[in-house]
């Protein structure tokens, strides 16, 4: 036996306990989520990572021109594990390792897709994507419409977004609302494994640029899905968001891991004999305006979360268009909103947990937002 | 230990190698991990390192195997082999010194000012008709720039850039196939114009009418055309390169024997795009060639140079852009075939292209053209070159016309004259102010097209919008007049 694989026998057994010691002392909210049950109608239950792999599989083996590529995807089964095997099963052709260069692998990406492929850029986090942001943003988004329509761009950018754990500044930051503002690009946020397959499914499947913000701490999650997430076929369509928990007093929108804290929070509510609606916003761009509009009609008032920062954010924006639109005579209340803080995020874990908003917040917010009169 | 295993260890003072070191090992997937784990952060599940794994696997045996001499390298006629990856073709030496220089690269030429090959082995085997029909396609380039140039001065356009001096890139769009496909920066309307883009289609889309491919949505020279395999340009300087490089990958993994023609000038080889997608070129195999114009674009340097606050404008040196030997000895650092070319000389352009194209085609294999040039003309109309480089210098350059050089070779191979010359510009006005005046009353895109393309259908908020507007401007048409532009859906 060479070295190498007497070494990773060895490493085996090894790694998986170490991991899951560090898991559960990084992200016991994750741990915590992975133990609760959300409604559902099947025993099934998928992790999002699993859901995540799936989908590219499926795709890639449903479509010969779409591939993988990016940095540790291939050899490495993937930065997170979320290629995990797929190298094995497609080959190097399909599943490409990049050099260290957001800049170069991003631009060969935008110029395959270009060029009649369909590729998937994978950022290990989209921190690292601005360092790419030219090609997303003035290649892949503008060409369609600056060529006349001729020119298509085919692309999925894809990779974990948003604060994880411990990982300060750099490696925190959320893009959802850089990327929505951007038209000719379409945004998509999974929360759960359903989300998850069925997003990327459709973002692959689409011929717009799709990017496509998982969250990394999300990755480890598993959920109970329907049956119909495991065919081959399941897409979610982009732009339509999902009405989580039906309420009748207050509208939580979410997107993200934020879907999660908003429903714990709308458990702790129903205690109080609160009953909160949970929107999962699943597109950030095309916003389903029309789902909130119609949610507010019934509950008058409404709160959006988001681990982001709170200037010219997703909340910002749809504060804004509620406002534009007929929903605004039926508002109870301002629309609030629950984000981030408006720092660079800290490292020290304390400073951390202060800094994003969880299942306290939201539920210490909405209990103001329900006393809170218009004048008064 | 021999003397040789102790000079070897004396460079890991504090490490003892255990035997696993002594065997060939997969350090590529290794020496990433360590690299990008120590870069990403601190998950801590992911840290592997070697020394770990062995101390786990073999406690004993790992450190008992010191005396263990390394793999006997052959030495060569210029030392002991060198063991470290990455550099395997090296050499140890014992005398300390600073690499500076390399051999200057060498610039290949076949004719000279006056026309006439050097090399009698190099005469080219080419056609009149080809060669004629780049000549023709030259003129006709230069005489188009000075139409539209004085356009914008007055006021038509609003913007156009001339190609002035470098109309020999025409060579290299004589060696592609018209499969080729071309990403360009923006000074290679020639090339376009040889593939058989015509008149009216450059026309039309720098008056931005309803002519244009692009439906008005790009500036003037902006030019793109799906027909012709050439790329729409994008502005951002550089960002066309890796794409190329991404599009040639597309080529290969299709089973196509084509390549990609990448153009830029030397400004945007400062690009970091350049140097990503070189380095990748090279490690993925992709059939491109890279095509660099070295003009002394001093209008490049003079912005960069007030970015990078000398506070000197006027009279900044020219090469300020770089100190190394040009961007050839880039490619070459790289591990990219690499030629330097005089780039006022079509024919030396042509034949490094139809060289380039076979390395890229036949063995999938990244190349570098250095292509030296001089921009005789004005950056763009947007700038006055006079302010920051002397007239004097650029009619000295002017002299070297690669307009003039073709001609003189093909008047002393007896396949132009006088007679063509005057025949060739006389027509070529008539057609070129034809097409002019066509372009510039043609209408406007229809209103509509505002809301298209966007993505590949219109979302649900523009058409809302679209909706909006067609309903205000039948409503109040005195107030939304559609003369100028060209009726829409």
């Amino acid at each position: 036996m060479t070295f190498l694989r007497h070494a990773l026998t060895h490493i085996g057994p090894v790694a998986s306990p170490l991991k899951r010691a560090a898991l559960r002392n990084i992200a016991p909210g994750a741990v915590n989520m992975a133990q609760r049950r959300w409604q559902s109608n099947s025993a099934f239950e998928m992790i999002v990572r699993d859901a995540l792999n799936a989908a590219l599989e499926e795709e890639m083996v449903r479509d010969e021109t779409v591939f993988l590529l990016g940095e540790e995807v291939a050899q490495y089964n993937g930065a997170y594990k979320v290629s995990k095997g797929l190298l094995d099963k497609l080959g190097p052709q399909r599943i490409v390792d990049t050099p260290i260069t957001e800049i170069g692998f991003a631009g060969i990406a935008v110029g395959a897709a270009l060029g009649g492929l369909k590729p998937i850029c994978e950022f290990m986090t989209f921190n690292f994507a601005m360092q790419a942001i030219d090609h997303i943003v003035n290649s892949a988004a503008k060409t369609h419409y600056m060529s006349g329509g001729h020119i298509k761009c085919p692309i999925v950018f894809r990779g974990p977004n948003g604060a994880a754990s411990a990982v300060a500044a750099q490696h925190s930051q959320c893009y959802a609302a850089w990327y929505g503002s951007v038209p000719g690009l379409k945004v998509v946020s999974p929360w759960n494994s359903e989300d998850a397959k069925g997003l990327l499914k459709a973002a692959i499947r689409d011929p717009n640029p799709v990017v496509v913000l998982e969250n990394e701490l999300m990755y480890g999650v598993s959920f109970p899905v329907p049956e119909a997430v495991q065919s081959k076929d399941f897409l979610i369509e982009i732009g339509k968001a999902k009405v989580e928990r039906q309420g009748s007093d207050v509208t939580l929108v979410a997107h993200s891991r934020a879907v999660g804290f908003s429903m714990g929070a709308a458990e702790k509510l129903a205690k109080e004999g609160i009953s909160a609606e949970v929107i999962n916003l699943r597109s950030i761009r095309p916003l389903d305006i029309d789902t909130i509009i119609k949610s507010v009609k019934k509950t008058n008032r409404l709160i959006t979360v988001e681990g982001g920062w709170p200037m010219y954010g997703v909340g910002s924006e749809i504060s804004a268009q509620i406002m534009e639109s007929d929903a605004f005579d039926y508002l109870d209340a301002p629309v609030t909103r629950v984000t981030g803080a408006d720092i660079p995020m800290p490292y020290a874990a304390n400073l951390e947990t202060l800094a994003c908003p969880d299942e306290d917040v939201i539920t210490t917010v909405t209990k103001k937002v329900l006393n809170k009169k218009i004048g008064a | 230990m021999a003397q040789m295993e102790r000079d070897y260890l004396s460079n890991f003072p504090t490490l003892s190698l255990p035997a696993a070191f002594s065997q060939p090992i997969y350090p590529k997937t290794m020496l990433r991990t360590l690299l990008s784990t120590i870069r990403r952060g601190p998950i801590i599940h992911q840290l592997r390192t070697p020394v770990l794994v062995s101390a786990i696997a073999r406690p004993v045996r790992a450190f008992a195997s010191t005396t263990t001499p390394l793999q006997e390298a052959p030495n060569d006629k210029r030392g002991e082999k060198v063991h470290f990856l990455g550099a395997t073709s090296s050499y140890f030496v014992y005398e300390m010194k600073f690499i500076q220089n390399m051999e200057p690269i060498p610039t290949y030429r076949v004719m000279d000012q006056n026309g006439h090959v050097k090399v009698q082995q190099d005469e080219l085997e080419v056609s009149k008709e080809m060669a004629v029909k780049i000549y023709k396609d030259m003129v006709t380039l230069n005489m188009m720039d000075l139409i539209l140039y004085e356009a914008q001065r007055q006021g038509r356009i609003s913007f156009y850039m001339t190609n002035y001096g470098e109309e020999a890139y025409m060579g290299s769009a004589a060696a592609l196939q018209p499969e080729d496909v071309i990403f360009g920066q923006y000074r290679e309307a020639g090339v376009l114009l040889y593939r058989g883009f015509t008149l009216d289609e450059f026309m039309n889309q720098c008056y931005s009418n309803e002519g244009d491919i692009g439906k008005g949505r790009q500036m003037p020279v902006h030019y793109g055309s799906k027909k012709h395999n050439f790329q729409t340009i994008s502005s951002p300087l550089g960002t066309q390169i890796p794409q190329a490089a991404g599009a040639a990958y597309a080529l290969k993994r299709a089973g196509r024997k084509n390549c990609v023609m990448c153009y830029f000038g030397e400004g945007a080889a400062s690009e970091g795009d350049f140097h990503a997608a070189l380095n990748m070129a090279a490690t993925t195999k992709c059939p491109v060639i890279f095509f660099c114009h070295v003009t002394y674009d001093p209008y490049v340097t003079f912005f960069r140079s007030i970015s990078r606050n000398n506070g000197f404008a006027i009279s900044t040196p020219v090469i300020d852009q770089y100190k190394g030997d040009g961007i050839a000895s880039r490619g070459i650092g790289y591990g990219i075939d690499t030629i330097r070319v005089d780039g006022n000389d079509v024919w030396a352009v042509y034949n490094a292209t139809v060289a380039a194209r076979k390395l890229a085609v036949e063995e999938n294999r990244p190349v570098l053209i250095e292509a030296m040039t001089y921009r005789i003309g004005h950056h763009s109309t947007s700038d006055d070159s006079t302010k920051y480089r002397d007239r004097k210098e650029v009619e000295r350059r002017e002299l070297d016309n690669p307009i003039t050089r073709l001609r003189k070779w093909l008047e002393v191979k007896g396949w132009w004259g006088e007679a063509e010359e005057g025949a060739l510009r006389t027509d070529r006005k008539k057609e070129i102010m034809r097409s002019f005046n066509a372009a510039e009353k043609r209408k406007k895109p229809a209103v509509m097209e505002l809301f298209t393309d966007v993505y590949d259908k219109l979302p649900p908020n523009l058409v809302e919008q679209q909706r909006e507007l067609n309903e205000l401007m039948e409503k109040y048409p005195e107030h939304y007049s559609t003369e100028a532009y060209a009726k829409g859906k």
